[in-house]
């Protein structure tokens, strides 16, 4: 009896995660929706911050240690797109502010796999924006890894 | 010759084997807790591999060593699994293996938010000898720890424990409070238990070059956890609460090194308990393998 009173909280557990969205609904077609689209939804408070780090002569290069450790494997060894994740280097990214950047690195995109990166301090998490605009545009590869997805 | 004499042993060889073989590592950038969760999950397709400690001083009796081995997977950007095996030495006593755990975190919210709440349900299939203390739930004292191995493991523990992790992030620092519920299916009334803890990199810039020594690489904390009776006595009698600061080490290689020295604070706890523990985080496992079974090459 209360192996199914337990059995039975842990079906109405999952059911409310699912019901709170954890899971993509079934409206929601992720291959027609742009990989980029989540940079759209950014807050207008995010999308206006400024980097702090967008003087300090060291924050690409320190990005660009922090990218090798926790990005590259996803976004591929010149931010270019990878075999999980998009390219880093598409217009959209490239033109999206450095607050918008911040903000999709604080939140991840959990329903497309990509991890919240809050457990890295800000200043890191600006240091990784310092890189990826560092980068500039690489149109081709880039919309073909969109396409991909 | 007991044949599990060298059990402990064998998760260190594992994991460090296990290192030489994989893929790629990914830092882990873990923070040092043993015993609270915050909300951080592992990254979607990683495995992580770690191998934990737990030696305790034991007023009246020996003294001992527990130890277990986790395999973390993350299978989803929201949804974290866990396995674990438990084993134990009392020392002029005897090494045994005390059983496994599985563990799920789920994360409900789909953004970072100024509390961050995180599921979790564990189900566990221990015998009472088991040692490690990874939580203190409902009236867990020293003087149960007394019962000799062979006594104590005749004794079968099915657990379900439910926790409710709710964490923070500011300024670098992450704030973390844990309540639990513990229901053994035998007939036993709930218990519940706490932890809580604090910690921060002692740098929050990152370095321009790689390093293993770079401050950011090191994260101080401290935690504080401790029984909260049963479903009948509630509350503080009778329970033990420990105090401990603690240190991780988390290195470009993907190795993360993390110790914990725990202090009893009142008469039913162990006086002292000294936690260590390694583990090694592989880049895309779970990628790799769908691919072993796809008949890709990297």
């Amino acid at each position: 009896m209360k192996l199914r009173i337990l059995a039975g909280i842990g079906g109405v557990l999952f059911a409310g995660l699912a019901a709170l969205g954890a899971v993509p609904g079934k409206s929601e077609t992720p291959e027609q929706e742009s990989v980029y689209a989540e940079l759209t939804k950014a807050p207008e408070k995010y999308r206006n911050k400024v980097n702090p780090l967008a003087t300090d002569p060291e924050a690409a290069a320190a990005g660009r240690v922090l990218f090798e450790e926790h990005c590259e494997d996803c976004h591929g060894q010149q931010a270019a797109g990878g075999k999980k994740a998009p390219s880093l280097r598409a217009k959209e990214v490239q033109e999206a502010t450095p607050g918008t950047i911040f903000w999709i690195l604080t939140n991840g995109v959990v329903r497309k796999k990509m991890p919240v990166w809050s457990k890295l301090p800000e200043p890191q998490r600006w240091q990784l924006v310092s890189y990826i605009k560092s980068l500039g545009p690489l149109e081709a590869s880039g919309s073909k890894s969109a396409e991909k997805r | 010759m007991r044949p599990w004499r060298g059990f402990p042993l064998f998760p260190v060889v594992a994991l460090a084997f296990f290192s030489l073989i994989a893929g790629k590592p990914a830092i882990a950038q873990e923070n040092p807790y043993f015993v609270a969760y915050d909300h951080n999950l592992e990254e979607p397709s990683n495995l992580e591999v770690e191998y934990f400690s737990t030696f305790g001083t034991q007023r009246s009796g020996p003294n001992f060593h527990g130890f277990w081995s986790e395999f973390e997977y993350g299978a989803t950007a929201w949804w974290t699994t866990e396995l674990y095996l438990d084993g134990q030495t009392t020392f002029g006593d005897s090494t045994v293996f005390t059983g496994f755990r599985w563990e799920n975190r789920v994360r409900p919210l789909k953004n970072e938010h100024w509390i961050n709440p995180v599921l979790y349900m564990e189900f566990e299939d221990i015998n009472g000898a088991d040692k490690i203390l990874k939580e203190v739930e409902g009236h867990d004292v020293e003087s149960d720890f007394l019962t000799p191995n062979a006594e104590a493991r005749r004794e079968r523990n099915r657990e379900v424990e439910l926790k409710l992790i709710l964490s923070s992030n500011y300024k670098g620092w992450n704030f973390t409070e844990n309540t639990l519920a513990v229901k053994n299916l035998s007939n036993e009334p709930w218990e519940f238990g706490y932890a809580l803890g604090a910690s921060r990199p002692l740098a929050l810039k990152g370095a321009a070059r790689k390093c293993n020594l770079c401050l950011q690489h090191f994260i101080v904390g401290v935690e504080m956890y401790g029984g909260l009776g049963d479903r009948y006595s509630f509350g503080l009698h009778n329970t033990s609460h420990y105090l401990a600061p603690a240190l991780a080490w988390n290195l470009p290689s993907g190795w993360t090194f993390r110790i914990e020295p725990s202090f009893g604070l009142n008469d039913q706890s162990h006086q002292f308990l000294l936690r260590w523990g390694a583990s090694y985080e592989i880049a895309g496992f779970g990628r790799k393998v769908a691919d072993l079974f796809r008949g890709k090459q990297e």
